[in-house]
């Protein structure tokens, strides 16, 4: 009952400032596609959206921009700019407690490496080197003793003290987290993170989903009831709790692993739907056709059916991008997902429940609101994409 | 009726087996050697040799396959690797609390969902309709986590309304604890549930019987309330049915903010521990659920619709 509009491209909507030929030229499913698109207000202001994301991924994962959000910018929690005219009491102690003591280079090196023991080796720096002033005037081997923390002392006590407070802003666009790093561009980083498991796991889904369907659609018989069996499998097994116990078997963290883990679990839903296409499909004139010329059968199933499923691949693609985001999101705010040394709005939402108990909102408001227009303009743009594409299905 | 039944539950026995089997492949392949994880880091090989004879690694495969299938038919699981406690045990006593906060929330989101949307519904494309569409949408655009982390800081520790997190199995200590937890958890899962009854409300909506009855002066309460609802019940019924399997696994992430000790913080709790028997056991009792609740799902079908026929 669904005519295929690629087996009987019937231009829909006639365009007026085209001269129309003698016959009319034949558009494909993708050229009124893109018309349907370009007429949807809404999905091309979203679409605008995620493609200002894609481009700011694109400059943050070139480095061009956020390669050093693990830079101690500014003081413990400084607040946004914004706010910062009336500084509050507590923001006020907060600086003097920590801010001013701790060594702004011991954390990172050159290397971008973050060394765990950084804030305790920077307070040692801090409370000590006033007694060093006091005590040490000359070099320690006079008595024979060695310093074990000579050295140490020396390099803490090389850094002009005015130097390393000017070096600290008080105040940032969008304030500082507890390591006084930026929030502006922990935020712009995460979201390369997010975007980009995003992206690869809804990639690894669907085409697992989209091979695994093809087969069990085309071939039938024993394929398909293997196939069916590991759909059932899989399904029987709530989502969340798949992931949860993959990530529990496999120790090592990292963004591939969660790409994979979301890859290899979220296939179903792909797979149902295009093992119901290739049903559909296969009876089809234009496939038998393609078998009466002798086309192979993994020709008829990639390049003869495929070309005419792709729209579904498509809406599905979109549409398991935003649900891999907000897996990611929330397994790395678990800490099953990305390491520590790789920031995901997922991880800054972790940090924020301590944060907002002694009143520093800011980190929490950046990732919740960057997250939600991301996710709003996403799903929006697949709700377009499918108006656009099949305008019959709901 | 009961051939149905009887295929239907002889379906099951190949895809529990196929739970079974990925479970056992995930943990028992995949996973690794489990001797390491047990012995801690300051082991010598004996121990190691020890705890692999004990948990029957050293085996073939196929050996250990058996003492799993062994294991889910008499539903006994051995020992956590982290307490000592035994397994069934923990799931029976963490099932309570998930249950407590999970059926309050289900029935308050049913029914809340169900009377939004048949208002909706009957106001559609008013401007109630297009703002109630439009909070709809930026609610659901939020992250839960966002929705919990808030509502934790303003309602529990800002304001002092309710306690910041803890649990008690007195029926006063659910009132104290439960209450924001399941007040968080509609808010975050009312917003898709109106979108999706709206629909189903919608799609009965302008059927000719409710042309016809109201045509024969029924009064438009009755019409959307018996006529529409009836109908509109059908999808909702089952979208219902296919989300109770969650009851079991509980909400993560609430049991995880609150400190409520129910099955989903303990599933937690173990990928944080490699406790892999209680996530073994968690995983195959959740896909029986699943999948007894998917037949039920069924019957429900048949017995709200009469047309439909089981094949």
């Amino acid at each position: 009952m669904n005519a295929n509009p690629l087996a009987n491209p019937a231009p829909q909507h006639p365009v007026p400032q085209h001269p129309a030929p003698q016959a009319a030229p034949a558009r494909g499913l993708w050229q009124i596609a893109v018309r349907r698109l370009l007429r949807n207000r809404v999905g091309l202001a979203s679409a605008a959206v995620v493609a200002a994301f894609l481009l700011l991924i694109l400059t943050t994962a070139s480095g061009l921009l956020a390669r050093d959000w693990d830079q101690q910018y500014a003081v413990s929690f400084a607040p946004p700019t914004a706010i910062a005219g009336n500084p509050q009491d507590d923001d006020a102690v907060g600086q003097g407690g920590t801010g001013s003591q701790i060594d702004p280079r011991a954390p990172v090196d050159l290397y971008g490496v973050v060394d765990p023991l950084a804030d305790v080796m920077a307070r040692i720096h801090g409370l000590s080197a006033p007694q060093a002033a006091a005590v040490a005037p000359e070099p320690t081997s006079v008595s024979g003793v060695v310093d074990p923390i000579g050295d140490a002392l020396a390099r803490a006590k090389a850094v002009p003290k005015s130097a390393v407070t000017q070096q600290r802003a008080v105040s940032l666009t969008l304030g500082a987290d507890k390591w006084g790093r930026s929030v502006a561009l922990k935020v712009v980083k995460g979201a390369e993170t997010s975007v980009l498991v995003g992206l690869a796991a809804a990639a690894v889904a669907t085409l697992i989903g989209t091979l695994l369907g093809a087969l069990a659609g085309y071939c039938g018989g024993w394929v398909d009831a293997t196939l069916d069996w590991l759909y059932g499998v899989f399904t029987a097994i709530p989502y969340l709790l798949l992931v949860f116990a993959i990530a529990a078997v496999l120790q090592q963290k990292g963004v591939t692993t969660i790409v994979l883990i979301l890859g290899l679990t979220g296939w179903t839903g792909v797979y149902r739907l295009i093992r119901a296409e290739y049903l559909k499909h296969k009876a089809r004139e234009y496939v038998q056709a393609a078998r009466a010329i002798g086309a192979s059968h993994l020709r008829r199933m990639f390049v003869h059916i495929l070309p005419n499923v792709s729209h579904v691949v498509l809406v599905q693609l979109s549409q398991q991008v935003v649900g891999f985001i907000k897996a990611e999101v929330i397994l790395s705010f678990l800490g099953f997902g990305v390491p520590v040394d790789v920031v995901s709005w997922g991880s800054m939402l972790n940090e924020t429940p301590n944060e907002l108990i002694l009143g520093k909102w800011w980190q929490l408001a950046a990732a919740a609101v960057m997250m939600a227009v991301l996710v709003t303009a996403f799903a929006m743009l697949t709700d377009a994409l499918r108006d656009a594409l099949d305008p019959r299905l709901k | 009726m009961n051939a149905y039944l009887l295929r239907r539950v002889l379906q099951m026995i190949p895809t529990l087996f196929g739970v079974v089997l990925l479970v056992f492949l995930l943990f028992n392949w995949v996973g690794g050697d489990p001797a390491y994880v047990l012995a801690g880091k300051f082991s010598n090989p004996r121990d190691i040799e020890n705890i692999r004879h004990q948990l029957g690694v050293d085996q073939p495969l196929y050996v250990q396959l058996g003492i799993f299938l062994r294991q889910v038919i008499t539903f006994d699981f051995g020992n956590s690797w982290a307490t000592q406690e035994p397994v069934s045990h923990i799931f029976l006593s963490r099932l309570g609390p998930s249950l407590a906060l999970m059926i309050p929330m289900l029935v308050l989101e049913t029914l809340l969902g169900v009377v939004l949307a048949l208002a909706v519904a009957h106001v559609r494309d008013s401007w109630i309709d297009r703002t109630l569409t439009l909070l709809t949408t930026s609610a659901m655009s939020i992250s839960l986590l966002v929705y919990i982390i808030v509502g934790q800081y303003v309602f529990a520790f800002a304001l002092g309304w309710f306690p910041v997190q803890g649990w008690s199995s007195t029926p006063q200590g659910w009132v104290h604890y439960a209450v924001l937890p399941i007040l968080l958890g509609l808010a975050v899962s009312l917003a898709p549930a109106i979108r999706l009854y709206r629909t189903f409300v919608l799609d009965e909506i302008h059927q000719d019987y409710v042309r016809t009855a109201r045509a024969k002066g029924v009064p438009e309460w009755r019409v959307m309330l018996v006529h529409v609802l009836r109908n509109a019940s059908i999808p909702i019924i089952t979208n219902v049915l296919a989300s109770l399997p969650a009851l079991l696994i509980g909400a993560f992430l609430l049991e995880r903010f609150f400190s409520i000790p129910g099955i989903g913080r303990e599933v937690i709790l173990a990928v944080e521990r490699s406790d892999f028997p209680v996530i073994k056991a968690v995983t195959v009792a959740v896909a029986v659920a699943t999948m007894v609740f998917n037949l039920l799902a069924d019957l429900a079908y048949k017995w709200v619709d009469p047309r439909v026929e089981l094949s």
